[in-house]
């Protein structure tokens, strides 16, 4: 009998050990939302540790600048970014300064246009500057759905063996260019 | 001014909510009747108060008071006037506030109607209602202040969401509450039981009312907060088994599960622990989804802009109300008395059915909703957990459901023999095969809606069988059915109904399953054939609203030659926050739903101007919202039945009841 | 006829898909609606909890037509799935896959239901075990006075069958 009840008591406090580990859970969750190691947002890359897929894009013309494909994107001299953008995209311009910065300390910025007209492409890069060493025209954006982009802009760091080792999915922040982009490249140089 | 005034009116709410759960819990640990009889009027002055602040922050928004932040972020001087006091609890602190409202009206009623409860119970359950008051108070005014003054005042507001800005969205919010708060009023009894160590008859008979009310409006509120979803979001569907939508349907399926067992509780003193924790957890769900909607750990069309400092807030709440509830349960519920028994087959065996059934896809939607959350915080990884995943897990158990519940009501008490049973239901079955035989062919071989139309025939079958059965259908003559089954109790009608009422439901959401839709473009003057009717696009125009332009598309629908229906979906563009939303036209003959939403326009390969359309044909559509409105009509009327009426009936009344009965057995 | 023509146009040239036709649709009734239930498993990834279906955004459009296309080139419905899983991972599936992380989930409700059944029998064999000794348990004289001086007598007409 006295077994049996103790059985019965653990039955009684199922309720309690549930309330209390989800509590836990949550309290972490809510940390984590403050000091930005959990987002229920951000959705991993599933091209994280891999090779980018294979593509070839048709070059902006009137840029001059040398168009982007697969193939240019192994065994590379250093690390280098990979930036999809538009023209029409707000938050696009909000993180040009940062792209620039890097292009001006001599990071290999290349560039994905993004459902974009050639025209508007241009205008833009003409008004804000080109950070950009190659660019391909993604006009129907299918290359985006191969790398899993799922919106502009969207920023990859690949390594000298053209394995992807970072996305961030939005605009870059100065305090993600202090975080994650600088230490990250600086690894990848040394 | 007044908004001081309101603000002054929430401290002093908060004071007394104090009181509140002080001197009674005191007074009744002591058996002191002096400090028991301070409940009732501290919850009547905690209305006052509360009543006050909300009347004050209705009148900040009505004059677009600028000076206070809450109208600059969520008004605007061009809203029309019903949207500006709806807008009061549009938002995050507003809705606090009627929240808070909704309780001090909840433990009011108690103190009102509960004039005959033990004062010891009474006392304890104020007490309990006055400490979830004064944590929700405390969270408004601590961290969700509605008062806020800003200087210099802005000329105008932001305006609100649009997507708010509408009537469906308006009362769909404080339904909801009223059912949230009808569970606070359950966990309090459940409390108060516990504290007490005992749970009877009388205990059943007082927390049956409330979670039957609480189950009624939350059960419109869902249905208006799916209707909205229907003809707002412009995409058809009514249910997305979105993580908001999760959190009001989990104290739902529990509070089903919990007035069926308040029955037997009050019945047959069984399922007395069970039913404690029942309505423990339905209030625990109630919380969880506040804590989720507003704390910004998922995030979702419906959820307010959150802030984890008040996630953290609402945590510690329900740290206390819901893990110090289950302390004590755990402490307390091992001292009640044991269970009365009964055989499994028999009304209370039903019962337990549907508790386990019910608990079981609750317990399905409790780990769906956290599971990617919980993942996510454990392993890093990201899931979804979306309709394709809920429709397959819990139609298994749904539908033993519903079979189960067309027979459950037809079982005595105590012991019940199952062919008796099957052999009354067995025409209901028969309807039931026929519509799955119907249905199969008419729909085109798809067996799941089918099975739906099966099941709601069932069910409404079933609910006339149970009448029939009540009334001595085939067992006198017809005029002593009839008259028998006018005076049968309400809540035997009211079961029947909201039974009937689920049977309705299903229909409509079977009939969604057969839907059709059709993405077109049209230039105007163009044409289409559609499930069986020609459509066709008049024109675009321009349209100017108060606070908003819109595109407006005019759709002829002609059947032979014949104009059936105009119908306007619209884009609306609101320049105020910069949203577009789209205006679904909705036409509906009972049968079926014509749905179109209008899309963009664009240059067609020929040249001209064309609008893109989608074009719905729901059958059955309006029956699921319907349905929902019979299933609360059901409790509704199960609360009107004398006996489990708040207020005891005085005895004329009976007197006069029993000569009405007596004279229609005689 | 001319739209559809169009389409087909469409098709032939990808760099043109760029317009992605919102409209198209295959022409098979049971390709569209293979392609439909494609669609309702995918989860629009910029939105929240819509599917590809259910979602007006530009990149639900381009996955409808990516869906389309393939079914159209001939693909079952599991490459299809499989493309897009390949490219986006678990988060674009809307009924997530059986794992060793989501076994938890895709066993609770065998888990709730044996979990049920088996407390409900522990429950009523000590509830039995209890009953044995000391007989049905009814009300007590002492309650029912209270019960019946607290509320009025329930009516047991018409709830009591045979």
């Amino acid at each position: 009998m006295s077994t049996a009840t103790s059985r019965r008591n653990l039955l009684i406090f199922a309720p309690l050990g549930v309330a209390l580990a989800g509590g836990t859970g949550f309290y972490l969750m809510l940390r984590g939302l403050q000091d930005g190691s959990f987002n229920p947002r951000g959705v991993p890359s599933v091209l994280i540790g891999r090779t980018v897929p294979e593509f070839s894009l048709p070059p902006l013309e009137s840029s001059g600048l040398p168009t982007l494909a697969s193939a240019d994107l192994l065994n590379l001299p250093g690390p280098v970014v990979v930036n999809f953008w538009a023209s029409w995209c707000v938050p696009c311009i909000i993180e040009h300064p940062h792209l620039m910065a890097l292009h001006r300390r001599g990071v290999p910025v290349y560039g994905v246009n993004y459902k974009d007209r050639a025209n508007d492409a241009q205008a833009f890069l003409t008004r804000h500057g080109n950070p950009y060493t190659r660019l391909g025209m993604d006009q129907p954006g299918r290359v985006a759905i191969d790398w899993g982009v799922y919106g502009v802009p969207e920023t990859y760091i690949l390594d000298r063996q053209g394995v992807v080792r970072w996305r961030w999915a939005g605009p870059i922040t100065p305090e993600l260019m202090s975080q994650d982009v600088n230490p990250l490249l600086d690894r990848l140089r040394a | 001014m007044i908004p001081e005034i309101g603000h002054f009116a929430l401290i002093m709410a908060l004071m007394l909510s104090v009181a509140q759960s002080v001197l009674p819990l005191w007074g009744a640990h002591r058996g002191d009747a002096r400090l028991m009889a301070t409940a009732s009027p501290l919850a009547f002055a905690g209305l006052v108060a509360v009543g006050v602040g909300f009347g004050a922050l209705i009148w900040s928004f009505v004059v677009n008071d600028t000076t206070v932040m809450n109208v600059v972020q969520n008004s605007h001087s061009a809203k029309p006037l019903i949207y500006k006091i709806t807008g009061t609890w549009g938002n995050h602190e507003g809705s606090m506030v009627l929240w808070v409202l909704t309780l001090a009206i909840c433990a009011a009623a108690v103190a009102g109607f509960g004039r005959d409860l033990p004062s010891g119970l009474k006392s304890r359950v104020l007490a309990v209602m006055g400490m979830i008051s004064l944590g929700f108070l405390a969270f408004t005014l601590f961290t969700s202040n509605p008062f806020d003054r800003v200087w210099p005042p802005p000329p105008d507001g932001q305006g609100l969401n649009p997507l708010l800005q509408d009537i469906g969205l308006a009362i769909h919010p404080p339904l909801l509450y009223v059912g949230y708060v009808g569970y606070a009023v359950t966990f309090a009894f459940a409390v108060a039981a516990l504290i007490e160590g005992r749970v009877d008859a009388a205990w059943g008979r007082w927390v049956r009312p409330w979670s039957l009310a609480a189950w009624a409006f939350l059960t419109m509120g869902i249905a208006i907060g799916s209707w909205w979803a229907y003809y707002e979001l412009g995409w058809g569907g009514f249910w997305f088994w979105d993580p908001v939508e999760n959190a009001s349907l989990l104290p739902w399926l529990v509070g089903a599960a919990l007035l069926h067992s308040a029955i037997v509780v009050e019945k047959r003193e069984a399922l007395k622990v069970w039913t404690v924790l029942l309505a423990l957890l339905a209030f625990a769900l109630s919380l969880l989804g506040t804590f989720l909607v507003r704390s910004g750990v998922l995030n979702s069309v419906h959820s307010f802009a959150s802030d984890p400092a008040r996630g953290v807030f609402i945590l510690g709440l329900l740290a206390v109300y819901v893990a110090g509830a289950f302390a004590l349960f755990a402490w307390r519920a091992p001292a009640m008395a044991p269970q009365g028994v009964f055989s499994p087959l028999s009304r209370e065996g039903g019962i337990v059915l549907n508790n386990l059934l019910l608990c079981s896809i609750a317990a399905v939607v409790f780990v769906g909703t956290l599971y990617p959350l919980f993942l996510d915080l454990l392993t890093g990884q990201m899931i979804s957990v979306g309709p394709p995943f809920y429709n397959m897990a819990t139609a298994p158990l749904a539908f033993p459901l519903v079979v189960a519940m067309a027979m459950g009501p037809l079982m005595a008490w105590k012991r019940a023999a199952f062919w008796p049973v099957l052999q009354r239901l067995w025409w209901a079955a028969c309807i039931a095969l026929l519509a799955f035989i119907l249905a199969l062919v008419l729909g085109g071989w798809n067996a799941l809606p089918a099975l739906g139309f099966a099941c709601g025939f069932w069910l409404l079958a079933g609910a006339v069988v149970d009448i029939g059965d009540r009334s001595g259908l085939g067992r006198t003559k017809l005029a002593n059915v009839f008259n028998r089954a006018r005076h049968l109790p309400r809540a035997a009608w009211g079961a029947a109904i909201a039974h009937a009422g689920m049977g309705v439901t299903i229909l409509g959401i079977s009939g969604m399953g057969l839907a059709t839709e059709r993405l077109i473009a049209l230039p105007a003057g163009g044409t289409t054939q559609f499930a069986g009717y020609e459509w066709r696009l008049d024109g675009v125009r321009d349209f100017q609203g108060p606070n908003w332009t819109s595109r407006k598309a005019s759709i002829t629908v002609m059947r032979d030659g014949q104009v059936l229906h105009v119908m306007e979906p619209s884009r609306r563009f609101f320049p105020v926050g910069r949203m577009t939303t789209t205006e679904a036209a909705i036409r509906t003959n009972l049968a079926r739903d014509l749905y179109a939403v209008l899309g963009e326009e664009r240059d067609g390969p020929t040249g001209q101007r064309e609008a893109v359309l989608r074009l719905h044909h729901k059958p059955l559509a309006p029956w699921i919202w319907i349905g929902a409105g019979i299933m609360a009509l059901g409790a509704g009327l199960s609360l009107s039945d004398r006996r489990v009426r708040i207020a005891a009936p005085n005895r004329r009344r009976r007197e006069a009841e029993e000569a009405a009965r007596a004279g229609a057995t005689a | 006829m001319k739209r559809l023509a169009l389409v087909l146009a469409l098709l032939a040239s990808p760099a043109l898909a760029q317009i992605g036709d919102t409209t198209y649709r295959l022409e098979d009734p049971t390709q569209e609606q293979r392609a439909r239930e494609i669609g309702r498993e995918l989860r629009c990834l910029v939105c929240q909890n819509q599917s590809i279906e259910d979602s007006d955004a530009s990149l639900a459009r381009d996955l409808r037509l990516l869906v389309r296309e393939q079914i159209a080139a001939g693909a079952s419905n599991d490459e299809v799935m499989r493309f897009v899983h390949q490219r986006y991972g678990d988060f674009v599936l809307l009924r997530p896959p059986v794992n060793t992380a989501t076994l938890l989930l895709w066993a609770t409700p065998v888990l709730a239901l044996a979990g049920g059944l088996f407390a409900i029998w522990r429950i009523r064999r000590r509830g039995a075990a209890a009953a044995a000794g000391v007989g049905e348990v009814e009300l007590t004289e002492a309650e029912r006075a209270r019960l019946a001086q607290i509320v009025p007598a329930p009516d047991s007409k018409g709830d009591h069958r045979a």
